[in-house]
């Protein structure tokens, strides 16, 4: 493993293995559990550096710590010193020399965790940057996808809505081929960047055609304001054309998932039904993603034996 | 000027041809040949340099007034010098921006005060940049600063009518219309070229077709009004075709390359190092190829640096928070030199006419870009052709060290510059 969790490119297929094989051991020791904590990282501290509003990522990454046994130390940066207009060097020298061992870094702007790496001795962890990448939500896919169809390998999964400003949708892309899965994107053009015939993946701009060949289905968030920049006429045509609706959901294999990184929008591009149906991963996503955060943490903070052997 | 000692460069190599002796004396070339010898004149062993007209930057932000934190026209002069030019035009980006004769005739004045550079100020061609109507042209023409080059660099002419009024109205004092070609709302939020690698790196793309749209507009009006157009750093394939067909056809247009357009690529960009941000942004290698072709067949008429100062905070910081732009004075000749003449594309004839000759003529600097021969004006660069060095930032002498070239070996040598027959830079080092 590198030093970094910057982008899935930085996953090779060992790298990536390894961390879902973790995450499921993590599972399996505290399955039962009343006490759901390890001691593997006491000691350690962990900053949540979060530039942008995001309580479901941070509360995942903050629980994972403290599941670790890890100190954890919450900077928004609203009301903090960058509000007052501190560079992001000089918040960064601030943590390294409180002695952060790890810093979880959520930021607007693409590449600022590349940046961050660059001024810091402790392991950096992209937690979402701008429209690059969200690696960690890329895992707990995968792992979602693991662990409802048995495997990763050839698995077909479609990927639908806003790619071109999707963090989330780079992240599969690159980690969903890295694991053998098959990747179909689907969307309206203007929301697929130029330059994406040359990622590892299938391009279409019809929905009910790919539907019925998906073991995944992968809906992203729309934002509604992409409707004023013309990226589609109305969320009434984004729903009609590019919406997983009942009656979509019924054209897919028997065995098939569903699955939404969340906040949805019910009603555009996720029916409620849908969101709420047996084949909904929804809420699933959200406890692995536990699973998969403390792996990475453990295995990029290289934190003591797991306990009961868990981790060889 | 007449008071300064004459120079004598012995065995000096113009235009990398034969070697010949240069007497340099009351500003101008005056003698000319094999083993001149003159009582009282300074002597400068020139053994295997090469001797080319002082090169003349069409495209020069020197950040004064406002950003003196970034560069100053006087350290700004300094970095020129020591890369072989003998003028620069001043972009009027300035704060406050150069609009009017007042501020055009004050970067000028600073410019004689510092002395190692002719500094010819480009006077912007709408108020306050805005793009709303025309800052008073003939004012800053009319004025000892002497404009000719009008732009709005850093940001496009974009209203149409606007841009076709100013292309008729510098014709009453034979000015030229300098643009920044790029259709503003094609790029909004742009933050590299838009291909493979920004769909990669989820930074907004900046299409080549923002800036080949607005020269194919621009072309069509110049020839429409019968105007001069320039068109500032070129920076995509197709940009040099339109450009090849309106000279093809007749249009009085001329236009510019970066040095970074010539040698970078937008996988710079990979690591998310602000130093590599910059407007119009580095293309594909396809493009830079395409733009050395250009240049070496002439369509192309310049090496313009754009060399754009910042300061360490404006570029120490996340790409899409970090201003645009790049130092260029100081590293420009050995960029050319590896780009275009160890490539084979351009001699040193070629390398002069593109760097000196041609620049000057379009900015109408007399004095500048003449041929080295008896009587030209005694502007010159002498130049180790066979040294290779390693970039160091911290060696610089422009005030920012915004260089994308840093720790990058890079073939030529600065040895001396001549302004006027006398030394601005000897043994490549500033004489002031």
């Amino acid at each position: 493993m590198r030093r970094h969790l910057l982008s899935a490119a930085d996953l090779d297929l060992g790298d990536a293995t390894l961390i879902l094989d973790t995450a499921e051991q993590i599972d399996t020791a505290l399955a039962g559990r009343e006490v759901k904590k390890l001691p593997t990282l006491r000691g350690r501290t962990v900053v949540n550096l979060f530039f942008e509003d995001s309580t479901r990522t941070r509360i995942s990454f903050e629980l994972a710590a403290k599941r670790l046994s890890a100190d954890v130390i919450n900077f928004a940066a609203k009301g903090s010193s960058v509000s007052k207009g501190e560079s992001l060097k000089d918040t960064a020298l601030t943590l390294e020399a409180m002695g952060a061992d790890a810093i979880v870094c959520r930021h607007s702007a693409s590449g600022a965790p590349h940046r961050l790496a660059e001024w810091v001795q402790g392991s950096v962890i992209n937690a979402g940057d701008g429209t690059h990448e969200h690696p960690t939500q890329a895992l707990l896919d995968a792992y979602t996808i693991r662990r409802r169809l048995g495997r990763l390998d050839a698995v077909r999964v479609t990927i639908v809505g806003d790619v071109l400003h999707s963090r989330v949708a780079r992240s599969n892309v690159v980690l969903l081929d890295t694991l053998g899965a098959q990747v179909t994107l689907v969307a309206p053009p203007t929301l697929l960047p130029v330059g994406v015939e040359s990622w590892p993946a299938e391009v279409s701009y019809d929905l009910d055609a790919v539907l019925p060949k998906a073991d995944v289905v992968m809906m992203l968030r729309v934002q509604q304001e992409r409707m004023n920049a013309s990226y589609f006429p109305s969320v009434r045509e984004y729903s009609r054309r590019y919406g997983l609706d009942a009656r979509r959901m019924a054209t897919l294999p028997d065995e098939a998932i569903v699955m939404h990184p969340g906040p949805m929008n019910r009603g555009m591009e996720i029916a409620a039904e849908v969101a709420d149906s047996v084949r909904s991963t929804i809420v699933e996503q959200v406890s692995n993603g536990l699973s998969v955060r403390m792996a990475v943490l453990y295995l990029l903070l290289g934190g003591a034996h797991m306990p009961d052997g868990a981790v060889a | 000027m007449t008071s300064s000692p004459a120079w004598l460069i012995k065995g000096v190599r113009p235009y990398g041809e034969d070697a010949v002796d240069l007497l340099l004396r009351d500003g101008i070339i005056a003698e000319l040949g094999a083993g001149l010898d003159v009582a009282g004149a300074e002597v400068l062993d020139a053994g295997g340099l090469i001797a080319m007209p002082g090169l003349v930057d069409l495209h020069t932000h020197l950040r004064e007034p406002g950003r003196e934190d970034a560069e100053t026209v006087e350290t700004g002069s300094r970095a020129a010098a020591l890369g072989g030019y003998t003028a620069v035009h001043a972009m009027a980006n300035t704060d406050p921006v150069a609009d009017t004769a007042g501020v055009v005739e004050q970067v000028w004045r600073l410019g004689r005060e510092a002395g190692l550079v002719d500094v010819a100020p480009v006077g912007a061609v709408t108020v306050g940049l805005a793009g709303t109507r025309l800052a008073e042209l003939g004012a800053m023409a009319d004025s000892p600063a002497r404009v000719r080059v009008f732009s709005d660099d850093g940001v496009c002419v974009a209203d149409a009518a606007l841009m076709r009024r100013a292309l008729e109205y510098v014709k009453a004092f034979d000015g030229v219309i300098a643009q920044h070609a790029e259709e503003p709302r094609l790029t909004q939020g742009a933050q590299m070229h838009e291909g493979v690698l920004s769909a990669r790196l989820g930074l907004a793309g900046w299409p080549s077709v923002a800036e080949e749209a607005i020269i194919a507009r621009d072309v069509l009006l110049a020839a429409h009004v019968g105007s001069r157009l320039h068109v500032c750093h070129l920076s995509t394939g197709g940009s040099v075709d339109i450009l090849a067909r309106a000279k093809a056809d007749g249009v009085r247009v001329t236009c510019e390359v970066t040095p970074h357009h010539l040698l970078l690529t937008d996988e710079c960009v990979t690591g998310y190092d602000p130093l590599f941000k910059v407007n119009p942004p580095l293309r594909t290698a396809e493009d830079v190829e395409a733009l050395r072709a250009g240049l070496a067949d002439g369509t192309i008429d310049a090496i313009a640096t754009d060399h754009a100062p910042h300061a360490m905070e404006d570029k120490e910081c996340e790409w899409a928070m970090a201003r645009p732009g790049m130092l260029g004075l100081e590293q420009a000749l050995s960029v050319a030199v590896q780009a275009m003449v160890l490539t084979g594309a351009l001699d040193w004839r070629g390398l002069a006419d593109r760097m000196s000759v041609r620049p000057a003529r379009i900015g109408q600097l007399d004095g500048h870009g003449q041929p080295l021969e008896i009587g030209s004006p005694a502007n010159l660069v002498l130049i180790d052709p066979d040294v290779r060095a390693v970039v160091d930032a911290a060696d610089l002498a422009s005030r920012a060290r915004n260089t994308p070239y840093a720790l990058r070996e890079l073939p030529a040598r600065v040895v001396a510059t001549f302004l006027r027959g006398r030394p601005t830079v000897l043994d490549g080092k500033a004489q002031l």
